[in-house]
């Protein structure tokens, strides 16, 4: 098997079977928020312990991205291989929204209020061979 | 409010090669004091508002001070100002608020930018976000306004087509603009077929950064006659920044309690302060970034009810003959947006308006109310409200 290494440290539980984001929670008002920050941007608490993420939402909003970003994008395509992938918010029970890539790319195929569940799926891979892995969002149930 | 705007200066709104951002704020003043019919020497204070030195890749003549070098090295106060996309209509709001301080009687704001082509590419770290953020491919603030208004369509029955119609109709605004950037119609088959570039946003629903200027000349109301029988009287002048709960551009993760936009604070500060209701607005000039962005905005500034839109486009409402004129310029869809002189051209255009000196696109019936609305990144807007 290939290394792989999460894109981020301390973005999500890698590896796992199940794996989680992890995001932070303010022990006094409760707002959750992802990444992981130091302080609530509610209250303004600096007692914000980690907190892992619920694994299943409702997409709350989605798009497409049809042409290459600019830097600092680091996916592996180029102009000519560039093909797009959707992304979207998905509404983690009642914590928090989190920003995503989806797995399926096909608008036609995502709507609004549909189930989705969070899986590690391989982003680019290094000159050494290292494959770098990020989170996203699955339909749930679906195959991808 | 007891300040009037006696002159006002545009640079052509696209490409111009060979001319820095300082050129074009200078060619703005120049106009706009000519207008107002005085010299640089008279002019006590003045704000100038430029975004393009902090942006990878934009001009980097973007201190606005500089523009003394070009206009004269009088002494006089002079103010730079970086706003994000509320830039101009800050420059608005601190020279009125001078004004009324009762320091000068006379000053002039300006707002100029030069982006270079394609997607605004922000980093990451600029906005306090961690790089894993834009290494996935999230810092494309196109990605945003898409995922707003696919939330507004599907919560307030807003269609495709509307979305086209928008476009469609600044395209048309802007053929009649000598200033504007692009100014070939296209119709709303079109528009959809264009290429798709964040669903359901198509290339020609989207504006695209370019380079421009425009500068106005206040007055202290009492005084504006001395200088003009036209004087535009800015009722009102305001800028706010996101609450908790907005959604906005860079975002990783959102509230799921969800709150109003800036705008909605921002129009209605402006509208209270104005002693004005939007029902009485006879033309205006919002945040078009893309179509959408001026369907949501039409609701969040007051003009009209969520999900009125869609029966408005259909009925042509928003046209320039139509009863609530929206765009009359072509907006950003057709004018582009050079950040910081994006507002200021809005404030152009309504006093054009409001003088009747619009020609072609001249709202008909002696309009008497404008009002005007940027908004952008990182959640700001700025509205103000003109009468004569």
């Amino acid at each position: 098997m290939r290394a792989s290494r999460p894109i981020a440290p301390d973005l999500f539980t890698w590896p796992a079977d199940e794996p989680r984001l992890l995001g932070s929670r303010c022990t006094a008002c409760s707002t959750v928020v992802f990444p992981a920050a130091s302080g609530c941007p509610r209250c303004g608490s600096a007692d914000v312990p980690r907190h892992e993420l619920p694994r299943r939402g409702e997409l709350f909003t989605f798009t497409t991205q049809s042409f290459l970003p600019k830097e600092p994008y680091t996916g592996p395509e180029t102009e000519d291989t560039f093909t797009g992938y959707a992304l979207g918010y998905v509404a983690l029970a009642d914590e928090v929204m989190v920003e995503t890539r989806l797995t399926e790319s096909d608008p036609e195929l995502l709507e609004i209020g549909m189930e989705m569940e969070l899986v590690v799926v391989p982003f680019r891979t290094e000159p050494d061979g290292t494959e770098v892995v990020t989170y996203a969002f699955a339909p749930a149930g679906g195959s991808s | 409010m007891s300040v009037a705007i006696v002159g006002i200066g545009i640079h052509p709104f696209g490409r111009f090669e060979g001319a820095t951002g300082l050129d074009l704020g200078a060619y703005a003043v120049r106009q706009a004091i000519a207008d107002a019919g005085i010299t640089w020497p008279e002019v006590q204070f003045a704000f100038g508002g430029s975004l393009a030195g902090s942006l990878p890749g934009s001009d980097e003549s973007s201190q606005a001070d500089a523009l003394v070098n070009q206009l004269g090295l009088t002494g006089l106060q002079f103010t730079n100002v970086h706003n994000g996309c509320a830039t101009a209509g800050s420059t608005l709001a601190m020279g009125v608020a001078l004004i009324e301080s009762g320091a000068y009687d006379v000053g002039v704001c300006v707002g100029f930018d030069k982006h270079p082509r394609g997607h605004f590419n922000a980093t990451p770290e600029q906005s306090g976000l961690p790089h894993w953020y834009g290494e996935l491919g999230f810092m494309v603030t196109t990605q945003f306004f898409a995922m707003k208004i696919s939330r507004y369509m599907h919560d307030h029955g807003i269609s495709r087509e509307t979305l086209a119609r928008v476009a469609a109709k600044n395209f048309r605004n802007g053929a009649l603009n000598p200033n504007a950037w692009r100014r070939k119609p296209f119709n709303e088959e079109e528009i959809l077929e264009s290429r798709m570039l964040n669903y359901p946003l198509t290339q020609y629903m989207f504006c695209s950064p370019d380079e421009g200027a425009a500068a106005v000349v206040l007055c202290r109301a009492e005084r504006a006659r001395e200088l003009t029988d036209r004087p535009v009287h800015l009722r009102a002048v305001t800028m706010r920044t996101r609450q908790w709960g907005s959604f906005e551009v860079f975002a990783p993760w959102l509230s799921i309690e969800r709150g109003h936009a800036p705008t909605v604070d921002a129009a209605r500060a402006c509208f209270e302060q104005a002693g004005v209701a939007p029902s009485e607005v006879d033309v205006a000039q919002v945040q078009d970034s893309e179509s959408g962005a001026e369907i949501m905005h039409m609701a969040e500034t007051g003009l009209c009810a969520d999900g009125e839109q869609e029966e408005m486009l259909v009925a042509g409402d928003t046209e320039i003959g139509g009863r609530l004129p929206i765009n009359t310029d072509g907006g950003l869809i057709a004018n582009g947006e050079p950040i910081g002189a994006s507002g200021m051209r809005q404030v152009y255009e309504t006093v054009l308006q409001l003088r009747g000196d619009a020609g072609e696109r001249q709202v008909p019936g002696d309009p008497k109310v404008g009002f005007t609305q940027v908004y952008g990144a990182p959640g700001v807007s700025a509205c103000t409200l003109l009468t004569v």
